[in-house]
């Protein structure tokens, strides 16, 4: 039953094949199995879920389901949901239990599902392995001795061991699309604003946003659909129509013009990696698909930009745990100053503390105009490279990632080597375009992925081409050895 | 332009994270080289560009302002630290 796709679920379900009481029950037992192997999941809400389920089944019965009735999915612990702990990945939020749900738990929930849990996650999505998380590393389902990816390494390691069909993510620069190419899987994060950020923790306001993970496209469709829409509670949301994403992933991809960027396959690209993804473009321009060379000439200063912006837009959001309203505090503090700066050193790990330090620098008297400022005008040509390509193409693809799952430990030693690795995906949260990524091949017996950049609120035309590849490649049905088996 | 140990105590105080002796040096050298990163912004002409804040130009929505919705103080303050009589306790600020 746990192979089965969201969206065969999903028939089975309406056709009664089972109940979501029993595919709960499966799946969650999956999870109490696995969970001390890759620790995917952070919190496990058995007793919830059942509840959820059999309200599932009653409506099932009644012949009044919404579309996602009774299907299990999990949630990115960054979501805050009611009554059930929302760490973060940190020890600052290990006793928080936030008194609402995010707008996305809110969505998924009326949209039928049922919630499994809290996936495990770099510490306040900070990362790109997992290694922050005050819980422990997720471990990669493919090779237990390799990262899963981060910041949503548990929701993409879940989804590739077949714990849940499909689960939510979130992306600053890269955190859905970086772990579902290390872990195979088919992860979306959509144009900024599509989806709310309302109950998400931020960590950089102008580039975070939610999104879907799944094992293909047409299930990130089914997701999308009900994540996306205007929230008034989301100041940066987009009131714009959410156009029926499973309508149009069957359209022939003839005369679709894809651009191929020559940044993205330059010096530091695995050849395994560049191999896969030159026979994904294949596959596409067999289908019709026309492929263009393009430049997006700015595309090394897109790691720059976003070490400055990332970092001075969370020192902002961060400040607000102070042991005073929530989350963690020090014992016995003497006086206020050290009730914040203990609290604060102990609440919060290394790199969330390297982060909010440079923000701070970055943000300081004196540094604005040479850091911040520098970065949004870097911002602006980052953008202004992508419009000019869009002006002669519909969608860029290139590698998701420039390696494969690297092992524990291996980038341990220097930041700047473990930030190089979202050197294909920061771009798009820069520029604020949506992006996809997919599995596309094996190297060394492990995933990787083929990244889709769309135009501003074209996702369905990014799911379309990535469906259609779908149909015709069986990459997104390869399962983990050791789940497979 | 390297941070120093005397930066590292300012940066700490305005972000107000207590850095320990043991861990000063690392932070230290963690900071300066992604500092080495960002630094490779200074070579990008950004003459005349106008900073980019919202990738689709987006501003802010107004209201009418009305009561949308009401707090329950109770449910909010249930997860913190230290509460009575409503209010939050922090240690005495003046003595």
């Amino acid at each position: 039953m746990h192979d089965l796709t969201l969206a065969e679920m999903c028939h089975g379900l309406a056709r009664r094949e089972f109940s979501s009481s029993e595919l709960t029950r499966h799946l969650l037992a999956r999870c109490a199995a696995t969970n001390p192997v890759y620790n995917a999941f952070i919190t496990l809400d058995d007793a919830g879920a059942l509840t959820q389920a059999a309200a599932a089944d009653a409506r099932l019965a009644a012949g009044d389901a919404p579309l996602l009735c009774g299907v299990p999915i999990a949630h990115k612990d960054i979501f805050c949901t009611r009554g059930l702990r929302t760490s973060c990945g940190s020890r600052m939020l290990d006793n928080f239990v936030a008194p609402y749900d995010a707008t996305v738990v809110e969505r998924l929930a009326a949209a039928g599902v049922v919630s499994l849990g809290k996936t495990n996650m770099d510490e306040f999505a900070m990362g790109s392995s997992n290694e922050t998380s005050y819980y422990g590393p997720v471990k990669n389902p493919w090779a237990l001795d390799c990262v899963p990816g981060g910041s949503s390494g548990g929701s993409a390691a879940a989804v590739a061991a077949r714990l849940v069909p499909g689960a939510t993510a979130t992306d600053t620069g890269g955190s859905i699309r970086q772990p579902a190419a290390l872990c195979g899987v088919t992860g979306l994060k959509p144009t900024y604003g599509r989806v709310s950020r309302w109950g998400m923790i931020a960590f950089a306001s102008s580039l975070d946003q939610a999104g879907p993970m799944a094992r293909s496209a047409e299930d990130v469709a089914l997701l999308l659909q009900a994540m996306a829409g205007f929230d008034e509670r989301d100041s940066t949301c987009l009131d714009r129509p959410v156009p029926d994403y499973r309508a149009a992933l069957d359209q022939p991809l003839d005369g679709l013009r894809i651009g191929v960027p020559a940044e993205y396959f330059g010096a530091g690209l695995n050849p395994g990696t560049e191999q896969a993804v030159r026979e994904a473009l294949s596959e596409l321009e067999r289908q019709g698909a026309r492929l263009v060379d393009i430049r997006l000439p700015h595309s090394d200063l897109a790691v720059p930009a976003y070490y400055v912006i990332a970092p001075a837009e969370a020192s902002a959001n961060l400040s607000r745990f102070d042991g005073v309203r929530y989350g963690h505090r020090c014992d016995n503090p003497k006086d206020l100053r050290d009730l914040f700066m203990r609290s604060r050193a102990e609440g919060f790990g290394a790199e969330v503390q390297r982060r909010i330090l440079i923000g701070t620098y970055c943000l300081s008297a004196g540094y604005y105009d040479a850091y911040y400022n520098k970065a949004q005008q870097v911002r602006a040509l980052i953008r202004q490279d992508f419009l000019d390509a869009f002006a002669q193409v519909d969608l860029i693809l290139g590698p998701t990632c420039p390696n494969p799952a690297f092992a524990f430990g291996a980038k341990g030693g220097d930041p700047v080597a473990m930030y190089l690795e979202d050197i294909y995906t920061i771009a798009a949260n820069l520029a604020g375009l949506p992006a996809l990524s997919m599995p596309c091949g094996l190297v060394d017996g492990k995933p990787v992925g083929v990244q889709i950049i769309g135009n501003y609120f074209d996702e369905a035309r990014m799911l379309n081409a990535a469906h259609r590849f779908q149909q015709a490649t069986d990459w997104h049905r390869r399962a983990p050895p050791e789940v497979a088996a | 332009m390297a941070i120093q140990r005397a930066d590292i105590e300012k940066l700490s105080f305005l972000a107000r994270i207590d850095i320990t002796e043991d861990t000063l040096a690392a932070t230290a050298d963690g900071i300066n080289r992604v500092l080495g990163l960002i630094d490779q912004l200074r070579a990008a002409d950004t003459a005349g560009i106008a900073p980019l804040a919202h990738p689709l130009d987006a501003t802010q929505r107004l209201r009418e302002d009305a009561v949308s919705e009401t707090v329950d103080r109770e449910a909010l303050q249930a997860i913190a630290p230290a509460v009575e009589a409503g209010l939050y306790l922090v240690p005495k600020v003046i003595e």
